[in-house]
């Protein structure tokens, strides 16, 4: 029961930071219809910003917010006027090629720049164990939780409950609408892209700890966080939510009841089986589009 | 008449230099791993080579001519390795060094001894040197040697009566795990569970806690450096507090500085270490601390060492031939005296294997600290 309930905190900490990086793509493709396949590159990107300022003595939680303020600059409103403001109205195809394109150059530079070995980066979290009752859970993954918890539970108020929020949930539902509405559909969609990036260097700081920055450690939290959308419903962020926690957990029990040896594979089976069973996701709603 | 005097100088002396201009330079091509799952060996390896390059051909290279290395990128696959040999091959490389990863060399060394080009590599797989190749030749020990010292550690040091394995499932992850097995049997110890993990993994959460709840008496990890750092923070996270005993990879120095206080209190055997207290070791230690800014890890020393037997061996035989390179290379004995660039005294057998002294090492504050220098097997 304990190793269960060990398997269920490890694996939910793990699928939170999975979340968070497909919620991203969620809120990118409700709100701007963009597919961005950069997003493991997202991840990885302020991780090495973080470095970069631990290099310069900067503890953590300043590296931390100096890579958000970076992040909003170059991987929010930078990425919306250089690549997806250009190409969006050429349509999907056009946008997620140069994304495709963008991953490769990002992880080609940091490559130059960092070479290609890995490089460790500290916990924001203490070491040990919290055990209760003969269940021991690590500190990393309370406070993975509780963080990655604090940050989904904040956007979705923000998302339900302020004006502001409301509008850019108007603009994702009917762009058109929400114009004739008086909506700022452009500083809204600006805003999506402003939390995909903070988004993405929370996930950066909970996760490079533990699979070490290196130059394409984004290929697995990118594929992993495309995945998690794709299963919990690409156009509803609580899906998004489901699919990072399913894929977290799953793996783990898949890891230790079966083999590690087939723990990689979980995410593309559950997404298989999704796409052939129920392709509008675990919690998706079915789209009708014009042709 | 001066005037003819000094040109009739310049002549003789242009003719007197003219050989040593017109002599080719000797190329030395590296297979390395500077991408993917094997960046930190390959680039270490290559940095190694590199090294004891720059070092020769400031001493006026082997035998009098200039060494010209390059090094291409296997990205750690295969694949790439075996093309790379192919145009090593093609570019008229005199000695290929590397790669460093056992799957790759297993693969490329076909085509160096299709080409009768000696091929030193990283690879520790004992599986390497059991193919009858003649051109093949360590830079470190093979599993074979270094396992039952490991398996001899954890009988007499730790007193283990079972021991859990994780290993990584290449084919260095595969030979180590066999031969470990078999030495651990060897000396009356069980294995408790036998946990296989994937190159490049990164969540080590479900491995760690199969060991956590086995009733083994200590863990051999037996993975690559990334992997390794990433077990010993997991293992680390978990509170994991039996004796992780590991050979080669899990005390170098990258390992270490990956892993941070994870690493603390891991154990090792290791062929060779930047930590080593001999004179010859340290000095190769400062100059690469100086050149690269960071300290080489076992597989720096490897590529270094490993150069510097290409030099030695080369003049003992006193031409550029790959042919007569190796059989010189069957059971040659080289002396760190006489070449202080292989390090430490080695001597080569008949299958490439090299045998020389060894550390026992434990990882104590973000430091690889050499606690027992142990024999060379062949010694009486």
């Amino acid at each position: 029961m304990g190793d269960l309930v060990q398997l269920l905190v490890s694996g939910t900490a793990t699928g939170a930071i999975y979340a968070l990086a497909a919620l991203g793509f969620t809120l990118l493709w409700q709100a701007a219809g963009v597919i961005n396949f950069a997003q493991g590159e997202f991840v990885m990107l302020p991780a090495f910003a973080m470095l970069a300022g631990l290099a310069f003595g900067l503890p953590v939680w300043l590296a931390f917010l100096i890579a958000c303020v970076l992040a909003a600059i170059v991987l929010g409103a930078g990425f919306k006027q250089v690549v997806v403001d250009p190409l969006i109205r050429h349509g999907v195809i056009p946008l997620v090629i140069a994304t495709l394109g963008l991953a490769i150059a990002v992880k080609s530079t940091v490559r130059a720049g960092f070479s290609a070995e890995a490089h460790p980066l500290p916990s924001p979290f203490p070491t040990g164990q919290l055990s209760i009752a003969g269940i021991n859970v690590s500190y990393a993954d309370i406070g993975t939780l509780a963080l990655a918890g604090a940050i989904v539970i904040g956007l979705q108020a923000f998302l339900n409950r302020t004006v502001t929020g409301r509008a850019m949930q108007a603009v994702a539902q009917n762009t058109e609408s929400a114009r004739v509405l008086g909506i700022d559909v452009r500083r809204m969609v600006l805003y999506v892209f402003l939390i995909n990036a903070v988004l993405a260097v929370v996930a950066a700081l909970l996760i490079a700890p533990t699979y070490l920055a290196k130059f394409d450690m984004g290929d697995s939290i990118g594929l992993k966080a495309f995945f998690a959308a794709i299963i919990g419903g690409f156009n509803q962020t609580r899906g998004a939510l489901l699919g990072g926690v399913l894929i977290g957990v799953l793996e783990n029990l898949v890891g230790f009841y079966i083999s590690p040896a087939y723990k990689e594979g979980v995410a593309l089976v559950l997404f298989l089986g999704v796409i052939l069973l129920r392709p509008e996701g675990l919690l998706g709603k079915a789209e009708e589009r014009k042709v | 008449m001066n005037r003819i005097t000094t040109l009739f100088a310049a002549l003789g002396l242009a003719l007197a230099a003219a050989p040593a201009l017109a002599q080719a330079p000797i190329k030395i091509a590296g297979l390395v791993e500077l991408s993917g799952t094997g960046a930190t060996s390959g680039t270490n390896f290559d940095n190694g080579v590199k090294l004891a390059v720059k070092e020769i051909n400031a001493a006026g290279g082997i035998l009098g001519r200039r060494v010209e290395y390059t090094s291409g990128d296997t990205q750690s696959n295969p694949g790439v390795a075996k093309a790379l040999a192919q145009k090593a091959i093609d570019d008229g490389a005199y000695v290929v060094m590397g790669p460093v990863f056992s799957g790759s060399i297993l693969v490329s060394m076909e085509e160096t001894r299709r080409a009768e080009v000696p091929n030193f590599t990283g690879g520790e797989a004992a599986a390497i040197t059991q193919k009858g190749n003649p051109y093949i030749f360590r830079t470190s020990f093979t599993q074979s040697s270094a396992m039952p010292k490991v398996a001899r550690y954890i009988k007499n040091g730790i007193k283990a009566k079972t021991v859990d394995i994780m290993w990584v499932n290449n084919d260095f992850g595969k030979g180590g795990r066999d031969m470990i097995m078999k030495s651990l049997e060897a000396e009356g110890i069980k294995v408790g569970v036998d946990i296989s993990t994937d190159p490049g993994q990164v969540d080590f959460s479900a491995a760690v806690l199969r060991a956590k709840q086995s009733n083994g008496d200590a863990l051999f990890v037996y993975t690559n450096e990334e992997e390794s750092a990433r077990a010993l923070r997991e293992l680390r996270k978990q509170g994991y507090a039996k004796p992780i005993v590991g050979e080669t990879v899990l005390t170098s120095q990258k390992v270490i500085e990956l892993a941070g206080e994870a690493a603390n209190g891991a154990v090792a055997h290791v062929g060779l270490t930047a930590d080593a207290p001999l004179p010859t070791v340290r000095a190769f230690d400062e100059k690469f601390q100086r050149e690269y800014r960071s300290k080489s890890d076992h597989n720096g020393l490897k590529g270094y060492s490993g150069m510097y037997v290409v030099k030695a061996i080369t003049e003992r035989i006193g031409k550029v031939d790959g042919k007569a390179f190796a059989a010189a290379m069957k059971g040659a004995k080289i002396s760190a005296k006489d070449h202080p660039g292989v390090l430490m005294d080695v001597t080569f057998d008949q299958n490439g294997d090299l045998d020389r002294e060894s550390f026992l090492t434990k990882a104590v504050n973000g430091k690889q600290v050499v606690v027992e220098t142990l024999p060379p097997l062949g010694a009486k």
